[in-house]
């Protein structure tokens, strides 16, 4: 029976999007995170080529499938470990994959097969239950595991951007920031506004969190960030000379993936421990060798951009690259690939063992492909997403099968962490 | 608590506009409604068979692409694809230009808030090449002549277009019975979307009196409903699960199954109580209040049923409930009432809302509606927009409202108002102190206009 459902939906649809804006709960809470790691999750939405990302060049049927993208493959992909080789776009994160701070997981999928539609793909993929959900299920594995741990405080996670993150969408209250959406008015028009919604306490609260949110725009805006001594939490003692957070502050002129980034990174550096955004582009039907590269460089700029950010909490940080479904293993007639099945995902961060791609790799040969045409998905990503949640969160295995990831056999240990 | 004029526009309408006077009494709101719908003769939409138009086109193409497989017809294809699709966008622009001058210029508009509000009760959204962009057709010729007839021939209307078909995924649905499900060997099957959504929120509700039982039987019952894009809706033999169905215990269909099987289910589920209820409450909810008074929920849910669904009734049942005037603060006007309300309170010109070169204001405002919360035509899901405030209220929509609200009404054409008139023009008699305070304290005009649209007075109906 599912007719409670809705009800419950309903709810959780106002309790995420308003526990922001409630005016029953303190726009700002300075309780300290249930864990000192942090996990930020990149949606890669549009399907991303895991084949042409990390290239299994040591399959003997890799060339035959791939030839005629327009690069030719052996020369320019960046050798990994011998077997797999990586785009050259991927050149820029070498130092982070030399570092062990980066590394891939081939071979995956979500549950997702069949009818290969990325708005259905992407439900699956963010709602993490592995199962069909309806278009209008917007209870995400990131919120779940919020509301396992019982986390109260909306600043713990942060949804970037401005498309709608089912992925952390549900009951428990979560943040929802772009930081492009930054209040650029003066301070006595704040002032004002401020005094206009000041009988309306909806209003007043919701502007008030948009001022906090808004990262010191406005003198007095800033968020002081107390670590649980009390003390402010900013940037190594030093490092830029001063507490003042004003100063930490990001620039966010920069084009907006790497502005999404570095808000991230800022925000996890203070009192945040996840922080959930989306790159799109990877749809590569056709010219993947131009369109592929634009992609792959944007997810380098991100990496780069929140290691930078983060400074040492790099460190305590993991980031999970996930895409709804993987690509056809042949191109199609013009020069991209279709929609597939299973695919790569990308890990990276100083707590994680990167350095390595993770794989039980299936094979190309025709009998191997799933549906003789897509790459064979081995393992569930919400397994390898799992076991990092359980080894950087220290949830138990028990509330992430049947909790955060309802129904999933997480099965024997990934080992993304060291 | 009666009849006022000025709440009458901010509650049913898009606000006080300069020009237009409000209307005299809810007896001329009904009366505009039964006559000539002068907005859709002035701001013309096309029918949503354009759009089967071009959909066949495209399948043309893409059928051409296939026989041929050859380089030139798949990159032909393409071309054309990526036309159609510019074509589209642009269109979609110049029609959602079409629906801000009908709520602008409109003395008449209860309508167009019923209009939207049918819209979002029988939410649509578009896929592949051509109907994404295809929402406002729909609402032209699926909801729009349906306003003032009986809930069961909106119903009808809006469950058997081709929009909705697609996007609840009837189109795909066979009976696993049917001779198409037997020829495709177990490739096809039920899908049980339409039938889902056709109980919970188009009509029962999700309290009410329905099983998962119900659901696989009016989806078995549903199967064959599907449109061609030459044919538009139409009704295919070969996908109908034989035999009877029975939902919420009466027995339809039978063999050979046909479209008189599908009207009748839909007549059946227009006219029961528990969609008088959660219509009723709907209704309540998204004029009124969220939490709306329980003797006008009764009210609606009332004549609903006493009238069999006849809608005129029910719009006059609350235009004449006295709680449907309760002065106390009202609903937080979604972004897109708020952009409307806010293009009527500055009367920016029709020659303002389409696509033009460098205009800054009209071709930013999808932009502006996502940074608001409410990307156009791109509901979350088939449950539409949220009626409750709280979905409207985060931190970043309410700030992407204010830099909105001080930086475009300068981009719209025309010299800004003097903030300590507007505030009177946009607000009448609803203007608090503090906000009559600001209009004269703000630093510029354009800041002065913006605190104006932010005020509670002007966010809320």
């Amino acid at each position: 029976m599912t007719l409670s459902r809705r009800s419950v939906l309903l709810k959780s649809l106002a309790l995420g999007c308003t526990a922001a804006a409630s005016p029953f709960v303190t726009p700002v809470s300075f309780a300290s995170a249930p864990w000192d790691n942090r996990l930020v999750v990149i949606l890669l939405r549009g399907g991303m080529d895991g084949l042409d990302v990390v290239r299994p060049v040591g399959d003997r049927d890799f060339a035959r499938l791939r030839s005629g993208t327009g690069d030719n493959h052996a020369e320019q992909s960046v050798d990994l470990d011998g077997f797999f080789a990586a785009h050259p776009s991927v050149n820029s994160l070498m130092p982070l994959w030399s570092a062990e701070e980066l590394g891939f997981v081939h071979a995956v999928s979500t549950p997702y097969r069949g009818k290969r539609s990325h708005f259905d793909g992407q439900d699956m993929l963010e709602a993490g239950t592995g199962q069909a959900v309806g278009s209008r299920l917007r209870n995400g594995w990131l919120n779940r595991l919020l509301q396992v741990v019982g986390v109260e405080d909306a600043q713990t996670a942060f949804a970037l951007g401005h498309d709608n993150q089912i992925v952390l969408s549900g009951q428990a209250p979560y943040s929802r920031w772009s930081p492009d959406a930054n209040l650029n008015v003066s301070p006595q028009t704040m002032a004002l506004a401020k005094s206009i919604m000041s009988g309306d306490p909806m209003l007043a609260s919701a502007l008030e969190q948009a001022q906090e949110l808004a990262m010191g725009e406005l003198s007095g805006a800033v968020v002081p960030e107390i670590d649980e001594n009390g003390r402010p939490v900013g940037r190594e003692p030093g490092m830029n000379g001063s507490m003042d957070m004003q100063a930490a502050r990001p620039k966010l002129d920069s084009s907006g993936h790497v502005a999404l980034a570095r808000y991230a990174g800022w925000q996890l550096s203070g009192s945040a421990r996840i922080a959930a955004f989306s790159l799109n582009g990877w749809d590569t039907h056709r010219r993947q060798d131009v369109a592929l590269p634009r992609s792959v460089t944007k997810l380098a700029d991100i990496l780069i951009a929140l290691k930078e950010e983060l400074g040492p909490i790099w460190d305590r940080t993991a980031v999970l690259a996930v895409t709804e479904f993987g690509r056809t293993v042949r191109l199609n007639g013009t020069k991209g690939t279709d929609h597939g099945t299973g695919g790569a995902m990308l890990f990276a961060g100083g707590a994680l063992n990167g350095g390595r791609v993770v794989s039980d790799w299936p094979g190309l040969a025709e009998r191997d492909l799933y549906e003789g045409r897509d790459l064979m998905p081995t393992r569930d990503l919400r397994a390898h997403a799992a076991w990092v949640i359980r080894d950087l969160f220290g949830l138990s295995v028990d509330d992430l099968e049947r909790s955060v990831f309802p129904g999933l056999d997480m099965g024997p240990r990934s080992g993304l962490l060291i | 608590m009666r009849f006022d004029p000025e709440l009458a526009e901010f509650r049913f309408g898009y606000g006080l506009s300069p020009t237009l006077p409000a209307p005299a009494d809810a007896r001329q709101m009904l009366q505009r409604l039964m006559l000539d719908d002068a907005a859709a003769e002035r701001f013309v939409i096309p029918g949503f068979s354009s759009v089967l138009d071009r959909m066949q086109a495209i399948n043309a193409l893409r059928r051409k692409r296939r026989k041929s497989q050859s380089d030139k017809a798949a990159e032909d294809f393409l071309r054309e694809r990526r036309k159609l699709v510019r074509q589209m966008r642009r269109d979609q622009l110049i029609w959602m230009g079409a629906t801000f001058a009908r709520r602008a210029w409109t003395r008449d508009a209860f309508r167009e808030r019923l209009v939207a509000f049918w819209a979002n009760h029988f939410t649509v959204r578009g896929k592949g090449s051509v109907t994404p962009w295809a929402v406002t057709p729909y609402i032209e010729s699926t909801i729009r002549p349906h306003l003032t007839g009986t809930f069961s021939d909106i119903l009808k209307s809006a469950i058997k277009s081709p929009l909705m078909l697609q996007y609840l995924d009837q189109r795909s649905s066979r009976g696993p019975g049917s001779e198409a499900a037997q020829r495709m060997g177990g490739q096809a099957g039920l899908n049980e979307n339409l039938a889902r959504e056709l109980l919970e929120l188009h009509t029962l509700g999700v309290d009410g009196p329905y099983t998962q039982t119900d659901v696989r039987e009016l989806a078995e019952l549903l199967t064959g409903l599907t449109f061609h894009p030459s044919k538009g809706t139409r009704f295919n033999k070969k996908a109908v699960e034989p035999g009877f169905e029975t939902v919420l215990g009466k027995r339809y269909g039978g063999d050979p199954g046909d479209m008189a099987d599908i009207d009748a289910v839909l007549e059946d589920l227009a006219v029961h109580p528990a969609t008088a209820k959660h219509i009723g409450r709907k209704l309540a909810v998204h004029f009124v209040s969220d939490t709306p008074s329980p003797d006008l929920v009764e009210a609606l849910q009332q004549s609903f049923s006493e009238t069999g669904g006849d809608l005129i009734a029910l719009y006059e049942t609350l235009l004449y409930h006295p709680s449907s005037w309760d002065p106390s603060a009202g609903n937080i006007r979604p972004p897109l009432d708020w952009v409307s309300a806010v293009i009527r309170a500055l009367a920016v010109p029709p020659a303002r809302l389409t696509p033009a070169k460098n205009d800054t204001f009209f071709n930013r405002l999808p932009e502006a509606l996502a940074r608001m919360g409410q990307p156009y035509e791109q509901p979350p899901g088939p449950d539409g927009w949220p009626e409750e405030d709280a979905g409207w209220l985060t931190p970043q929509a309410l700030a992407a409202r204010l830099q909105w609200a001080i930086g475009a009404p300068q981009l719209m054409g025309g010299d800004l108002p003097d903030p300590r008139v507007f505030v009177n023009t946009a607000l009448g008699t609803r203007v608090h102190e503090r906000l009559r305070f600001a209009a004269h304290a703000a630093e510029t005009r354009a800041d002065g206009i913006g605190l104006i649209l932010v005020s509670p007075e002007f966010l809320r109906s």
